[in-house]
């Protein structure tokens, strides 16, 4: 039996031998779920390299290895908000939610929001909002194709519910803190949905956060529906320490005249994988997916996209960008699929790489499926060094070299990060990758976040 | 002010400089021609410290320094000034936050605080006057999409920001219509101190119309083979670089 194989069996044996405890814990319908997805996981196994999405990120190393135990419920420690944060963005400070190694963290402050809009667990939400969890829960993300997806499924217990009503306009942008803190190496799983009716508008920002030294291995997945008419940005901050593997999936449903953006920043971590899966389901529908990894060391980074046009007249734009140094390696594997009906479709594409240093190591692939003839479709990657002209320009005007190999990487940066439409969320975000990108703690000041 | 002697050196093995000799002093005004791979660019490259080309024999000292073995950054905040013939495009960096970190990184070399952001904005505004650029900076990435004009303009605008004691002009001619060729000249000439020198490298002599030289040197197959008065510009326009070509 290979690792991965092994793997497989002890997290199956996981499932079984604590079947009771995990269904146990009062989500009712998220239990509906599980026998279909252990069959599932079963029957797929853990992606090996010979997977084709997983050509370039080898799972083997970062998910076996030491033992890890698993939290099969909450644990029961309280911590105070103000100790780990002291959110110093004004429009970000009011709607702070702790979720704590996957589970809605109990002692969360209520949370000022518009009437009818609903933030809590998914457990929670399960048993109070039945209605909105049959409808969506599950309906995005197939575990029967995915079986990491299927894990998560067998596995999934809590996370963040949100939902925005018709017509609501969410202002401010709510802030969901992910923190793995544990006194041993830990598996996390992690569930959210996302639920936007018509002609609603909102903001999430997810912060994912180490609290130790701790090795975690988190499989996280989002799943996001976007009804008609809506406008929805979900931006990203991963900054875990060196021993953390992160797998995190998002599913996005759009409807008709949708406008979503996701923007993923990675800036520190082990391994971080993050696959996104949007279905533009409605005519005029807009997704952006963009994303800027930074890694370091023997740092993993890999983005995986799967937009799906299944309706004419969307529009898609992909921006990926990365800077890599050591011996780190990162993979982009960027895939547009055009429906037969999807005329009018119009689909773009970009990864742009820096090699810091001769030993890391970037590949890249786009993928394109188009199945029919009306579509404006265009893709591109580069994998090159820092401009040596534009260097020797900057330092010829007396600038020292670390700092014009800084402002060349930083403007390279910039141009992900310049699409955070939050004004102060993306000084904020310029600020921590500034100060990644000096080898400083790329975390905010006020949290006590620990990196090695 | 600078003092080069003997100074040889390659790019990829092959020999460009074969013993260039050239004395400035304050005040001076000297016009470098020559055809085209004579030498003149790598002269200037050299000098600034770029690093692709190996010297290989010889000596540069600026302000009585030997300069050789410094990186392109001291050399330039000892007042050192390379106006690049194709001045680079750097997408994403703002002009003023280039600006801002070259006349800090400036002054911190002279042991002075960063200025303030208004003394910063109007020295800025100041400088722009002197070659004319109406445009606001603010937003616009260092020469991304600046016309061939607007690049050299912008070229002499740093110059004139970083107030340099010897600037190394190269072929900042090339690529001018006629009167951005006169807004650059003048505002080289606005700069023009008894404190402080240029070198003006250029092919032809309609830049000399309107920066007057001291010396005018022709560089040839890497050496200087002809040093004379600015009349020799006029010679070189009339005869072209033939005769030259046929002595040496």
């Amino acid at each position: 039996m290979t690792k991965l194989e092994t793997l497989q069996h002890e997290l199956l044996d996981l499932f079984t031998s604590n079947k009771e405890t995990i269904t146990g814990q009062d989500a009712p319908l998220l239990n509906e779920f599980r026998a279909s997805a252990f069959d599932d996981f079963k029957r797929l196994g853990i992606p090996t390299k010979k997977h084709e999405n997983y050509k370039y990120t080898n799972l083997e190393s970062y998910l076996t290895g030491p033992e890890y135990s698993y939290e099969l419920a909450p644990l029961n420690f309280e911590v105070n908000l103000d100790d780990l944060f002291h959110c110093d963005i004004p429009e970000l400070a009011t709607r702070i939610a702790l979720v704590l190694n996957g589970f809605y963290y109990k002692h969360n402050r209520p949370v000022d929001l518009p009437e009818g809009v609903i933030l809590c667990g998914l457990a929670e939400a399960s048993r109070e909002y039945p209605e909105l969890i049959k409808k969506h829960y599950g309906k995005y993300a197939k575990a029967e194709n995915d079986s990491l997806v299927a894990l998560n499924t067998m596995f999934a217990q809590d996370g963040v519910f949100l939902y925005i009503p018709k017509n609501v306009v969410l202002d401010t942008p709510i802030q969901i803190i992910n923190i793995a803190f544990s006194l041993m190496d830990l598996r996390i799983t992690r569930r959210n949905l996302i639920i936007v009716e018509d002609s609603a508008q909102g903001s999430v920002l997810f912060c994912d956060h180490t609290l130790c030294g701790k090795s975690f291995i988190t499989n996280s997945l989002t799943e996001i529906y976007v009804g008609e008419n809506t406008n929805f940005d979900l931006t990203r901050l991963q900054n875990e320490n060196g021993n953390s593997t992160q797998i995190s999936n998002t599913f996005i449903h759009q409807e008709g005249n949708s406008n979503l953006t996701t923007n993923t920043l990675s800036l520190h971590g082990g391994l971080i994988r993050n696959n996104t899966y949007a279905k533009l389901n409605g005519e005029n529908s807009y997704n952006n997916t963009y994303g800027l990894f930074l890694s370091d060391g023997n740092q993993h980074m890999s983005t995986f996209t799967n937009i799906h046009h299944a309706k004419p007249h969307c529009t898609s734009d992909q921006l990926v960008k990365g800077i890599l140094n050591d011996t780190s390696t990162g993979a982009f594997n960027g895939k547009i699929y055009v429906d037969k009906g999807a005329i009018k479709t119009e689909a773009y594409q970009r990864n742009n790489n820096i090699l810091l240093s001769k030993t890391a190591k970037m590949n890249t692939k786009p993928q394109l499926e188009i199945y029919n003839d009306d579509v404006k479709c265009s893709h591109g990657a580069t994998i090159g060094q820092l401009d040596t002209n534009a260097l020797f320009y900057i330092r010829s005007r007396g600038i020292v070299y670390e700092e014009a190999r800084h402002l060349l990487m930083y403007a390279f940066a910039n141009e992900v990060i310049g699409k955070i439409k939050l004004e102060a969320l993306r000084e904020r975000m310029i600020d921590m990758v500034d100060r990644r990108l000096r080898g400083e703690l790329g975390a905010c000041e006020n949290c006590k976040i620990i990196h090695n | 002010m600078l003092e080069i002697k003997n100074l040889h050196a390659n790019i990829e093995g092959k020999e460009i400089l074969k013993g260039i000799d050239l004395i400035v002093k304050p005040g001076e005004v000297h016009a470098i021609m020559g055809p085209n791979g004579s030498g003149k660019s790598t002269l200037a490259s050299v000098l600034a410290g770029r690093d692709i080309f190996e010297v290989t024999d010889g000596s540069v000292s600026f302000l009585g320094k030997d300069i050789l073995d410094l990186p392109p950054e001291d050399r330039a905040r000892m007042g050192m000034f390379l106006g690049f013939q194709y001045p680079v495009e750097i997408p994403g960096v703002s002009m003023v936050n280039f600006m801002k970190a070259a006349i800090n990184e400036h002054r911190k070399y002279n042991n002075l605080d960063p200025l303030s952001a208004s003394d910063f904005l109007k020295l800025m505004r100041e400088k722009k006057e002197i070659v004319e650029i109406t445009s606001t900076l603010t937003n616009r990435s260092v020469n991304e999409g600046f016309s061939g004009g607007e690049k050299k303009k912008n070229e002499i605008f740093q110059m004139a920001m970083l107030d340099p004691k010897l600037a190394i002009l190269d072929e900042t001619d090339s690529g001018l219509d006629i009167d951005a060729l006169r807004i650059v000249a003048s505002g080289v000439n606005k700069l023009r101190t008894q404190h402080n020198a240029t070198i003006v490298i250029t092919h032809y002599q309609r830049l000399l119309d309107h920066i007057v030289p001291d010396f005018v040197h022709v560089l040839y197959k890497g050496r200087i083979v002809k040093s004379s008065g600015k009349e020799l510009a006029l010679e070189l326009e009339e005869k072209g670089y033939e005769w030259i070509k046929e002595q040496y």
